[in-house]
């Protein structure tokens, strides 16, 4: 036994140096004065809280987790982890309705997608923008994703015939967007994978990631779908199946938040996850599949790399792949975070802040003044094609456009 | 995926050798643990007469203003050390006493700059010092997290709005022929400070608070966003895991994000740090290269390793990775034929003298000038 083992906490914030680096790069200090920091909301305060839940500080919701902080931190400290555990430890206020509806991404999906033109007509309207602003205070600038009549496992179902004459197999975790929202970027990955030799198959019935519900406060709704879905993964595992996935952010919160935030254990399905992009680029780099691309393709790309795929670690994935479409101009855009946050951008008294967050972002790509812009989140593309009014396309669609 | 150089540290030494690595067409891969040592840079290199023309020419390209000025630099408690190479909004002085009278100008409620301390060492240097603090409007909202009134706040703020800091300045300016200020200006803007040197109506100097060091981090971005412009693949947040050594040679690293995914190189760089960066490890018998285990020199006897003085030179600061003449990093008492270990992990630098940033660049260059000069390995 080590003295190690004794003084150890978790999320070793024990190994802050206190160098401030983490603050230099927070997104959110610059802009909202009333959020201590990271260094402060995060190593610091888990000081005084471990003596007292009373120095627990309600200003730790401005945290974005977009874990910028860990990503630059020079002493591997999980200073994100400690905000977020912090919060889920001692904060004991409810979420609200609107919260709930917010983080419930597949709930709403599934009541909205029946009456998919109706609720798109909706929420489109100025009239219901100013009432969602009045009564459940969703700030009206805010452009609700619109749903999709036809989601995407219903169309997956209908073709699980021609998927399952592929030698090679792949199972999708899509996540709510792809399935409610935009069922063609699942569509455009069928015929990558496809392109490949892989064919795809749906899981056994996932359900949500939980992103939204962990940073809305649902913990104990988020603890259940994380452990449905590692059982569901773990089908899958058991099969010998790798399974792709197409939300950066879905899949961080799967490998990692699970485990580090809502103690799910997920270490036999962990390394089988991995982002469409990742899998892809590995199989043409090991030679066992070429895609062939169109010759006349042009497109000059600026690409975004989301908070969550930085911190992934995997954004060269996604960025070597659309170097390799002859054709492409290629722009990396500095690492900003765009501001939206999940659903933190779509709360009324964060707009401003969201907006702040995002424009330095903004600014370099309207000084680039690309075709589009590429990136692998869902919640970047809405603040990114509200925010600049250039298209975002996600790298898969881009490749599926690209095809021979 | 596979690269022509991978180099391990992100710093001044692993950018250096990046961007000039990709500046003669090489592909090349940064794997950085996070953020680095010119988070603490002070703005000076150090005294050296060497490469003048290259280093000067590194920085140009990459938008950085330097100067080489030999002269004495003017610290944080009001002594002077000898310095060269600098930024550009660092000011050198040729001779001390610098200046008869000078006036100390600091933001209010900004504790990392010790202007009293400042005052005291000019003052044994025959300079009448007055102190005076700015307030501006603009810095209230800082206030709402007082811990947090730091240097990076500081500079977002008067990123735009330091012509009224100007304006305030030249009304409290009286006689002085000397005006100092904290390093706090031209986060993201490195014309700024040059501006605000240009306005105001005395001789002035930006003197160094405590980290994160505004210029540092504003030499960091600008390294950083020059090399992915180049076209090189940085890997923020993510540390080597293990390295394969065959017969001599490195053939490839995993890294903690890429798992599975081997990183392979024909040469690799070592330009992981110091102590603070974990580039050396100490335990309690010995000083270790916790990565490829490489030699280390260190004195054996651990009571050896430091002085009871806090102030005299410490022992432990000589102690580095082992290295051929050539930078080959030595391994169980043989060079290693294509790692070389460049920057502080070497050991021997002298914070004092700012000499770790001219070992980065030193070295950096000549492993970037071996890799391009050497012939294909089989």
């Amino acid at each position: 036994m080590t003295l190690q083992e004794y003084t150890a906490s978790a999320h070793n914030f024990e190994e802050c140096m206190k160098c401030t680096i983490c603050t230099a790069y927070c997104p959110v200090v610059p802009v909202n004065p009333r959020y201590p920091g990271p260094k402060q909301a995060g190593p610091d305060g888990e000081r005084l809280r471990l003596k007292d839940p009373y120095f627990f500080n309600k200003a730790l919701k401005y945290c974005l987790n977009c874990k910028r902080c860990e990503v630059v931190c020079p002493s591997g400290v999980k200073v994100a982890d400690i905000i977020q555990a912090a919060r889920i430890k001692y904060d004991r206020s409810k979420p609200k309705i609107r919260d709930r509806m917010l983080a419930g991404t597949d709930f709403m999906g599934t009541l909205a997608r029946p009456f998919a033109p109706i609720v798109n007509g909706m929420t489109g309207l100025g009239a219901t923008k100013a009432v969602l602003d009045a009564t459940l205070a969703i700030d009206r600038h805010r452009t609700f994703p619109k749903y999709s009549a036809h989601g995407f496992e219903g169309w997956l179902k209908r073709h699980a015939r021609e998927q399952a004459k592929f030698e090679r197999q792949v199972a999708y975790f899509h996540g709510c967007y792809v399935n409610y929202n935009f069922p063609q970027l699942g569509k455009d990955l069928v015929k990558v994978l496809n392109a490949l030799g892989v064919g795809v198959q749906l899981l056994e019935g996932e359900k949500c990631c939980g992103v939204a519900m962990i940073s809305n406060g649902m913990t104990r709704e988020a603890t259940r779908h994380a452990q449905h879905n590692v059982s569901v993964l773990q089908k899958a595992v058991d099969k010998g199946l790798t399974v792709v996935t197409t939300s950066s952010t879905c899949t961080f919160t799967i490998r990692d938040e699970y485990p580090e935030l809502l103690k799910v254990d997920n270490a036999g399905v962990r390394d089988a996850l991995v982002l469409a992009t990742r899998y892809i680029y590995q199989a043409l780099e090991s030679g066992a599949a070429t895609l062939r691309f169109r010759e006349d393709y042009h497109a000059r790309i600026a690409y975004h790399t989301p908070c969550h795929l930085e911190k992934l670690g995997w954004g060269l994935f996604s960025q070597e792949l659309l170097k390799m479409i002859p054709g492409v101009e290629f722009i990396l855009l500095d690492s900003n975070c765009c501001g939206i946050a999940g659903t933190y951008g779509f709360k009324k008294e964060n707009y401003e802040a969201s907006q702040a967050i995002g424009k330095p972002l903004f600014d370099q790509v309207e000084a680039v003044n690309p075709d589009f812009i590429a990136c692998d989140c869902e919640t970047c593309k809405w603040q990114l094609e509200m925010s600049t009014g250039y298209t975002v396309k996600h790298p898969i669609s881009i490749l599926a456009e690209a095809l021979a | 995926m596979r690269f022509d150089t991978v180099i391990i540290g992100g710093g001044l030494a692993g950018l250096t050798a990046g961007i000039t690595l990709q500046e003669a067409g090489r592909k090349t891969v940064i794997v950085s643990a996070g953020q680095n040592a010119l988070h603490f840079f002070s703005g000076t290199f150090e005294s050296t007469e060497a490469e003048r023309e290259r280093i000067t020419e590194f920085f140009v390209r990459a938008g950085i203003p330097v100067h080489f000025q030999d002269g004495q630099r003017l610290m944080p408690a009001g002594t002077f050390r000898p310095a060269a190479l600098s930024l550009e909004d660092v000011t050198l002085f040729p001779q001390t006493p610098v200046s008869s009278k000078a006036l100390i100008v600091n933001f209010s409620g900004f504790h990392d700059f010790f202007t009293a301390f400042l005052a005291e060492g000019l003052e044994k240097n025959g300079t009448t010092c007055r102190i005076c603090t700015l307030d501006l409007p603009e810095m209230e909202h800082l206030r709402l997290s007082p811990s947090e009134m730091r240097s990076v706040n500081i500079a977002r703020v008067m990123d735009s709005c330091w012509e009224k800091a100007v304006a305030d300045i030249r009304v409290m300016h009286k006689d002085e022929d000397l005006i100092l200020l904290p390093q706090v200006f031209g986060l993201k803007d490195a014309s700024i400070p040059g501006k605000i040197l240009a306005a105001l109506p005395a001789r002035a100097a930006f003197i160094g608070t405590m980290p994160p060091s505004v210029p540092g981090i504003r030499t960091q971005m600008q390294l950083k966003r020059r090399y992915e412009i180049l076209g090189g693949t940085f890997l923020m947040g993510d540390e080597v895991t293990s390295a394969a050594i065959h017969d001599g040679v490195v053939s490839s690293i995993t890294t903690r994000n890429l798992d599975t995914s081997r990183i392979f190189g024909e040469y690799f760089i070592l330009a992981s740090g110091g102590y603070f960066s974990k580039g050396l490890a100490a335990t309690p018998v010995q000083v270790v290269e916790p990565l490829f285990r490489l030699d280390v020199a260190f004195e054996e006897d651990r009571n050896g390793w430091y002085r009871q003085d806090f102030f005299a030179d410490q022992p432990y600061m000589d102690f580095g990775v082992k290295t051929d003449a050539d930078l080959h990093a030595v391994k169980d008492g043989q060079p290693l034929k294509n790692l070389f270990a460049v920057g502080s992990i070497l050991g021997g630098t002298r914070p004092d003298f700012g000499s770790a940033a001219g070992l980065a660049l030193r070295t950096a260059f000549a492993a970037a000038d071996a890799i391009t000069t050497s012939k294909p390995q089989e």
